[in-house]
């Protein structure tokens, strides 16, 4: 089985794969006679993060802090209010609609929701099947084998080819989701809270095929969840997010031994242990997530920080180097600053 | 390769167990049978349909039954009457010689007249919806895809839905009547009018369906493997909007016969010799007491198909309902 042998032109590129530059996404409130634009809400501001080839890049965070948007934008799903993605050297915020469609045969997404990320009225062989068709890379019997490896190669079997959506089961669904994401050999795919919607047991069976199809294929994630256990388990390297911007970038084993954003540290004590015996101090965190439409001046975080100082009310905090320059543990607070 | 495998979510299931595939449709026409009403809905239509094309090859190629014969000395016969051979001559007898649903104020044979408006009905009804729902799902497909695409101070969306609001405020009956008395009063100018005044609801559907779709992952998969837009909209949204569209098609029929008979009861539909039910109807009023199946065959006959079309309309609603089916 070779799925890779039409793989796109060799990127002769040296750099990471994906660099996103500033990334910038805010999304108009409409109201009024004309839908006037009365405010932004600001989903994903100011976003700085690179992901190398062959590597796993978590992206972690509550519920509507802008993970999501930045899986979306960054893959230009939706058009971004600012900032640069480069892809394998190139700008995808400054391409062209033709090369933009030839791009995204290297970029892929697999979606949280396995019920509607697939057209209930396509047969799960015309839904694999479709990138390569778009691309005109294959038809008729080769387009058919082809699409019988690819459903062979994430776990389900030949003879599911003719069947619609509804007949398979969540965890199922997800595989012919991961199948379609791979049918155009993709150097980066981004999942978006790809396992979160499934139990236990079945996430486990897709983060290994997740692994396995990574070590095969020399695939890079870009891997969007709140389960921090997913992404000790998974990334190589780890970003916080909060209320729309980063709030730190660390090498996965850094990040759970020594992290150093008072969000991170509060984060990961809330994380349930598997030891029950262990003691760990929970820090609690005062108040709710302030609203995107209107943060906080200064560190986004200081509304609720317990280390909060005079300045992290008014001033941005600033990128911070910890450790060795080449570490690659960065943290945007004050606290390090001095 | 193998641990792949054996990661099947149901290590159980093996390709024997595996149960009969159901394409969507074919699971909709099986919800559909479930529905009594809209069964014989459905065999109502399928006569119907076959009485108009039998009614237009009869009534004008191969004339068996002629409805514009006057037959003056046999007015007013009741239906199921046979008619004498010595007052009307051989080549004016109906056929069988039998009046199946008796003869009007000329003596022409009501069965005939009715096969032949039964073609007029049909055809109207069809046709009007069908240039509703091409205007209706164009416009509303533009609202919906494209509605964000601005013209100086306005959207696209604003454009076209303020357009349709605008639309909805005629009186649409009226609007047809004086259309219709400005216009020569033939069958196309009919079925043109009312297909230009009844596409609001579809397209209001169409665009509903649409925003829906358009935030749906599948959509946006479609658009992250690379598919043109021409691909998405007919190859995913089209496909997935399609139900409430062919439901209210279906009872759109059932409105434009009855406007098309209201008209021609009015006088301002087709015009006489040429019969449609609406005429017959029209014409039938004048002798309700001596004559009362002039009026109520057609009268009848208006009633079953109109209901005919709107319990099938319901029973599409519930079979293509997806909250009904099982994911």
């Amino acid at each position: 089985m070779d799925v890779r042998s039409y793989d796109g032109q060799p990127s002769g590129h040296a750099g990471p794969l994906l660099q996103v530059t500033n990334l910038k996404k805010y999304f108009p409130v409409r109201s009024g006679l004309f839908s006037n634009v009365s405010a932004w809400v600001k989903a994903v501001d100011d976003v700085t993060f690179d992901i190398k080839s062959g590597e796993t890049f978590g992206l972690v965070g509550e519920s509507g802090c802008g993970k999501t948007t930045v899986g979306r934008t960054v893959l230009r799903l939706q058009e971004p209010t600012g900032g640069d993605v480069l892809f394998e050297g190139q700008n995808l915020f400054a391409m062209d609609a033709r090369t933009l469609r030839a791009t995204r045969r290297r970029m892929q997404i697999v979606f949280q929701d396995p019920y509607s990320s697939l057209n209930p009225r396509m047969t799960v062989g015309s839904i694999v099947g479709e990138p390569l068709k778009v691309h005109h890379l294959a038809k008729d019997r080769d387009l058919t084998d082809r699409v019988c490896q690819l459903l062979d190669r994430v776990g389900l079997r030949p003879d599911h080819y003719p069947r619609y959506p509804h007949e398979f089961s969540g965890g199922q669904r997800q595989r012919i989701g991961i199948a379609r994401a791979l049918a155009l050999n993709p150097k980066l795919i981004v999942c978006d809270e790809a396992v979160s919607a499934l139990d236990v047991s079945i996430q486990a069976q897709i983060i290994n095929l997740l692994k396995d199809l990574q070590a095969e294929y020399c695939l890079s994630y870009l891997f969007i969840t709140h389960d921090l256990n997913v992404v000790q388990y998974l990334a190589d390297r780890i970003a916080v997010m909060y209320l729309g911007k980063l709030a730190e970038v660390a090498p996965a084993e850094t990040l759970f031994s020594d992290a150093k954003h008072p969000y991170t540290q509060a984060l990961l004590s809330a994380n349930p242990l598997p030891d029950p015996t262990v003691k760990h101090e929970r820090i609690l965190l005062p108040g709710d997530v302030p609203t995107p439409l209107n943060p906080p001046s200064g560190c986004r975080f200081h509304t609720r920080c317990p280390h909060v100082m005079e300045q992290c009310k008014t001033t941005d905090p600033p990128l911070i180097q910890i450790g060795k320059p080449d570490a690659g543990h960065n943290v945007w607070c004050h606290l390090y600053s001095g | 390769m193998s641990e792949a495998k054996d990661l099947t979510d149901d290590p159980n299931q093996s390709a024997e167990e595996l149960p009969p595939s159901e394409t969507p449709w074919q699971e909709s026409l099986r919800l559909f049978r479930k529905d009594r009403l809209a069964v014989v809905g459905a065999y109502v239509l399928v006569l119907l349909l076959f009485a108009a094309v039998f009614g237009k090859v009869l009534t004008e190629w191969v004339v068996v039954f002629d409805p514009e014969v006057v037959r003056l000395p046999e007015k007013f016969l009741p239906p199921l009457t046979f008619s004498s051979p010595d007052e009307v001559p051989a080549h004016d007898r109906p056929f069988g010689g039998i009046y199946l649903l008796g003869t009007d104020e000329l003596g022409r044979d009501v069965f005939a007249r009715m096969l032949q408006g039964s073609f007029v009905s049909l055809s109207i009804g069809f046709i009007a919806v069908g240039i509703s729902l091409a205007i209706g799902i164009l416009l509303g497909g533009l609202s919906g895809f494209y509605g964000n695409v601005r013209f100086g101070v306005v959207t696209v969306d604003t454009l076209i839905m303020r357009f349709t609001d605008v639309m909805l405020c005629f009186p649409t009956f009226f609007l047809i009547l004086t259309v219709v008395a400005l216009l020569p009063p033939s069958i196309y100018n009919i079925m043109i009018v009312i297909g230009l005044t009844s596409w609001m609801g579809t397209a209001r559907f169409v665009r509903a369906e649409f925003l829906a779709l358009r935030k749906q992952d599948f959509v946006v998969a479609a658009t992250s493997v690379g598919a043109r837009d021409r691909r998405v909209i007919f190859a995913h949204m089209v496909p997935n909007a399609i139900a409430p569209v062919l439901v209210s098609a279906t009872i759109g029929v059932a409105t434009a016969i009855l406007t098309e008979s209201g008209l021609s009861f009015l006088g301002f539909g087709v015009q006489p010799p040429y019969a449609t039910w609406g005429n017959i109807l029209a014409d039938g009023k004048g002798f309700i007491f001596d004559a009362p199946w002039l009026f109520f065959i057609p009268g009848m006959a208006i009633l079953v198909v109109v209901l005919a079309f709107n319990l099938v309309g319901e029973g599409l609603r519930e079979a293509l309902n997806p909250k009904l089916r099982r994911r």
